[in-house]
């Protein structure tokens, strides 16, 4: 046990925490002080969890199989970019963009196509909404074996898991519309493409980010977890299930930093497109998305 | 009137959904798992008729994918015909799989509740958390799950508590953000009110806070229940296929038996389903008891 290093870790954290008590409470006159201020607290509360992690690891000295520390973790993701970038391209690039695009893509028309039939959306919507409370990531072995170990198989169940929140939100959206509203292109004589086109995508364009957000992250989790049920040998499923039996830790910590940082920054840029198109909406004039 | 529209606009749809499904179903049974039976024709030196063929396609012993009926037979003999202690019963499995999203799902929304009160009454906890609460939602939480169990293995922890924290873990997200929302949901002038009656911060909330984030809390236990049980059935993957319905999904794709796989996933559904109206129950009845209008 190593009290000088835990200790210090611990003052790290209570001067953090103190320091961010402080930083809330201040009113800057200027309003670019003030924004950085509003980034600077979460930003320093995660590197107070980081210091923290490192200090008790090191301080109790917990063994690396259980708990690497963030600094071992680091090293071994610089060291092992060009499997780590494998890994990305097999699972990121190939399954999840793959299957997200169709996904999303399916899901849209077909809430298009069924637009027009208040039945089929009678009869499709309680059960897209009942598919989205089912685990469906346990078609993952079905179609690792009508698909193969490759990325196909991968692409098929982010397919599935992605086709029914897009489904179920687009059609909501597409509702989202009042009668109003309608009435007016009617009185335009707008026919029902204009209306789509100008008044009822328009409106449901924050239904249909809103399931894009929600699909993104599904997105990454179906690829990784149908690795599990096989694989060939690349990609990130693949590797945190094989160097967890190695009890290699550290390397499953790294591949799972870059899995943190590849969805945030998945979510983070379709957060991004969604404030450019959806301008108009409250949530977003309101200076918060 | 009351009854007819309940027909015509909720069982007569969704029936001509299914039942479409279904015979889609029926269709790519047929085309699927006809190849192999005009393999073992040809092997037998024989040619098939479609008329032989078709019946065929539909009672394989490992299909690529089996015929409704028989993954019902299936689920039928693992419920009913089998004694429900025993390791063939699919009643058993989902007992198992059942126990640990329970559990898992009662932590998490004991900490998503208290995690979402130190967020209201806190600001430095407000603005510090959040941001990171909101970001761990888009990341791949899952994938942590076989690292979770093997490590919790090697202290010493094994069996329930592994999977049921890999549930916490997924479903205290969603009960944090809908709390958060639920309990700043009281208006500045409801707020107000509380002031002039000189209440206390745990006055006002119980009394304005707690209930006015009931609709909240429902709405988002419900997501976090269904999450939990993805969570308790992808933490049994890698603890070696012993039990739960995780565990006959990858022994059944170990051995390629298609028809139990299929069996299971039908049982998981139901379970999802059986979760999520309990939790849609227990709304109705809390806020009936509230007094909201039905």
């Amino acid at each position: 046990m190593n009290l000088s290093i835990l200790l210090s870790a611990i003052v790290f954290w209570l001067a953090a925490w103190a320091f961010n008590e402080w930083l809330v409470r201040q009113r800057f006159l200027n309003p670019a002080a003030n924004r950085a201020a509003r980034i600077a607290v979460p930003l320093i509360f995660g590197a107070t969890i980081l210091v923290l992690w490192e200090g008790i690891v090191r301080g109790f000295n917990v063994p690396s199989v259980l708990l690497p520390p963030p600094s071992m973790i680091w090293a071994r993701l610089i060291s092992s970019v060009p499997t780590l970038w494998a890994d990305f391209r097999q699972t990121f690039l190939k399954s999840v963009i793959t299957g997200y695009a169709l996904g999303c893509g399916l899901g849209f028309l077909v809430a298009i196509l069924i637009d027009r039939s208040p039945f089929l959306q009678k009869g499709l919507l309680p059960l897209g909404n009942f598919v989205s409370a089912l685990p469906v990531i346990g078609v993952a072995p079905i179609m690792v074996m009508w698909f193969g170990f490759d990325w196909q198989s991968k692409v098929a169940v982010v397919v599935i898991m992605t086709f029914f929140p897009m489904l179920v939100n687009t059609v909501s959206g597409l509702a989202a519309t009042s009668h109003m509203e309608r009435d007016l292109m009617r009185t335009y004589a707008a026919d029902w493409f204009q209306t789509l086109v100008k008044l009822r995508l328009p409106a449901a364009w924050p239904f249909i980010f809103n399931a894009l957000k929600i699909n993104s992250t599904l997105a990454l989790i179906g690829a990784i977890v149908a690795e599990f049920f096989g694989t060939p040998i690349v990609g990130m499923g693949f590797r945190i299930s094989t160097e967890v039996g190695r009890m290699n830790v550290d390397m499953v910590w790294a591949e799972i930093a870059v899995a943190a940082v590849a969805g945030s920054a998945f979510y983070g840029a379709v957060a991004l497109i969604e404030r450019i198109v959806t301008f108009w909406h409250p949530s977003v004039r309101g200076g918060q998305a | 009137m009351g009854e007819a529209s309940i027909l015509r606009d909720r069982l007569l749809p969704i029936g001509t959904v299914v039942l479409a499904l279904l015979a889609l179903w029926y269709v790519f049974v047929v085309v699927l798992n006809a190849p192999f039976e005009r393999d073992t024709a040809a092997r037998a030196g024989t040619t098939i008729s479609f008329a032989e063929l078709l019946p065929k396609t539909m009672a394989q012993e490992r299909p690529v994918l089996p015929a409704p009926h028989q993954v019902f037979a299936e689920l039928w003999d693992t419920t009913v015909n089998k004694a429900i202690t025993s390791k063939r019963s699919l009643v058993y499995h989902a007992w198992v799989t059942l126990s640990a999203t329970l559990m898992g799902f009662g932590m998490g929304a004991v900490l998503g509740i208290l995690l979402a009160i130190a967020i209201v009454h806190n600001r430095a906890m407000d603005r510090s958390l959040m941001p990171w609460v909101i970001a761990s939602q888009t990341i791949p939480i899952l994938a942590i799950a076989p690292m979770i169990i093997v490590v919790l293995n090697a202290v010493g922890i094994s069996g329930l508590m592994p999977k049921a924290l890999i549930s916490t873990y997924l479903s205290f997200f969603p009960i944090v953000v809908g709390m958060v929302k639920g309990l700043r949901s009281p208006e500045q002038i409801q707020l107000d009110l509380m002031h002039t009656y000189n209440a206390s911060a745990t006055q006002t909330f119980w009394k304005l806070r707690w209930p006015s984030s009931m609709p909240y809390l429902f709405t988002s236990l419900k997501v976090a229940i269904a999450i939990s049980l993805v969570g308790a059935i992808v933490g049994e993957l890698p603890t070696g296929a012993v039990a739960g319905l995780g565990a006959r999904l990858l022994a059944g794709s170990y051995y390629g038996q298609t028809v139990q796989i299929w069996a299971a996933l039908f049982m998981a559904a139901a379970v999802a389903a059986l979760l999520v109206i309990v939790v849609g129950f227990a709304h109705t009845l809390v806020l009936k008891r509230m007094g909201a209008r039905a």
